[in-house]
C-alpha cells in the first residue's frame, strides 16, 4: 500500500452560467484590475491508501462521481500523486 | 394512509407542510432522516430548508442519506414523492428527477413571490387543475436556477414532464417573469414515471388563508388528500 494525494478539480461544464464567479469578476473590475472572463472551480484534495497510483486515481474518480461533481453542470479531473 | 413529510437537519419548512396538509383534512407525520418510512405512508414530501447547510451543494448530502433509498423503493412503487424547493434540490441530486438546481443568476438569496404555469395536468400534483392555470406561489432560494442539457430539455418537452413554467400574472413566459435564470423558465419537473414531482417555489405556504395565498393547495390536495 501506498499513501497518495488525489486532487479532484470540479469546474462547471462551459455553457453553464456561473453567477457567482460573474459576480467576483465584477468586483475585481470595480477594484481596477482588468480580465476578460473569469472562471470559478472547486479543489479537493483527498488523503488516502491505495495499492497503486491507478486505484488512487479510480477511487477518486467514483468519489467525484458519486457526490463531488453533479454530472449534469459539472466536468471533473482528477490528478493523483504519491 | 399518512403524509409522510421528511425532516432532516437544516430542514425548516417541515412544519408548514405538516401544517398545511392537515389544513386540507390529511394526515401527516414529521419522520426524521434517521428513523424508517411508516409502512402506512401514502405519500412522501421532501420539504424545504437547508439541509446540510447546503454544504457541496444544496442538497447534496441528505440525497446520499440511507433513507432516500426507502424513499426511492417508495417511489418505484409508484406513490407520490414531491420535493418542494430543498427537497427538489435534494431529489434532483439523489437522481429521481432528472436535471439540477444551482446558483441563481442573479447569485442572490430570493424571497418574493412569483407565478407559474401549470405545464402538465398528467401527474399527482397537477391533476386538480387545467393546463395554463396560472399560480402565485413564494419562493425563498439561493439555488432555484434549473439547468440541464439542451437534450434532456428537450426529452422533457417530449415527454410533457415539465410541471411548471415561470410566467407573468397573465400566464405568459417571459424572460422577465424567470426570477432566477432557470432553462426554459422551467419551475418544477417529473421523474420518468411522472409519480415524483419536484418544484423551487412553495405550495405549502401558500395553502394556509392567514398567510394570503391560498394557490398552492391544489398541489397538495390532489396528490396527498384526495388522491
Amino acid at each position: 500500500m501506498g499513501e497518495y494525494t488525489a486532487t479532484v478539480t470540479v469546474r462547471l461544464k462551459g455553457g453553464v452560467l456561473d453567477p457567482e464567479a460573474a459576480t467576483t469578476q465584477r468586483a475585481l473590475e470595480r477594484l481596477g484590475f482588468e480580465l476578460e472572463t473569469l472562471r470559478s472551480a472547486n479543489i479537493y484534495e483527498i488523503d488516502l491508501s491505495a495499492s497503486d497510483e491507478d486505484e488512487a486515481l479510480e477511487r477518486a474518480e467514483e468519489m467525484a462521481l458519486r457526490l463531488l461533481a453533479n454530472p449534469t453542470i459539472h466536468d471533473f479531473d482528477v490528478e493523483v500523486t504519491e | 394512509m399518512t403524509v409522510t413529510v421528511l425532516q432532516f437537519g437544516g430542514s425548516n419548512c417541515d412544519r408548514d407542510t405538516v401544517a398545511a396538509l392537515e389544513h386540507l383534512g390529511a394526515n401527516a407525520e414529521l419522520i426524521w432522516y434517521k428513523d424508517d418510512i411508516p409502512a402506512e405512508t401514502s405519500g412522501i414530501i421532501v420539504p424545504g430548508g437547508f439541509s446540510y447547510g447546503d454544504y457541496l451543494r444544496a442538497g447534496s448530502m441528505a440525497a446520499q442519506e440511507p433513507i432516500m433509498e426507502q424513499v426511492r423503493e417508495f417511489a418505484e412503487a409508484g406513490e407520490p414523492v414531491l420535493g418542494i424547493c430543498n427537497g427538489a434540490q435534494i431529489l434532483a441530486e439523489a437522481g429521481l428527477v432528472p436535471g439540477a438546481f444551482t446558483v441563481n443568476e442573479s447569485a442572490r438569496f430570493q424571497c418574493e413571490r412569483i407565478y407559474v404555469r401549470v405545464e402538465t395536468t398528467d401527474s399527482p400534483f397537477t391533476a386538480g387543475f387545467e393546463r395554463g392555470d396560472v399560480l402565485e406561489l413564494p419562493i425563498a432560494h439561493g439555488e432555484g436556477r434549473y439547468e440541464a442539457e439542451a437534450s434532456l430539455l428537450e426529452r422533457l418537452d417530449d415527454e410533457d414532464r415539465v410541471l411548471f413554467r415561470y410566467c407573468t400574472a397573465a400566464g405568459d413566459v417571459t424572460d422577465d417573469a424567470n426570477p432566477n435564470g432557470s432553462r426554459l423558465n422551467i419551475a418544477g419537473v417529473l421523474g420518468p414515471d411522472r409519480n415524483v414531482g419536484v418544484l423551487m417555489p412553495h405550495p405549502e405556504r401558500a395553502t394556509l388563508p392567514d398567510l394570503g395565498l391560498t394557490d398552492g393547495e391544489g398541489v397538495l390536495e390532489d396528490a396527498f388528500v384526495t388522491g
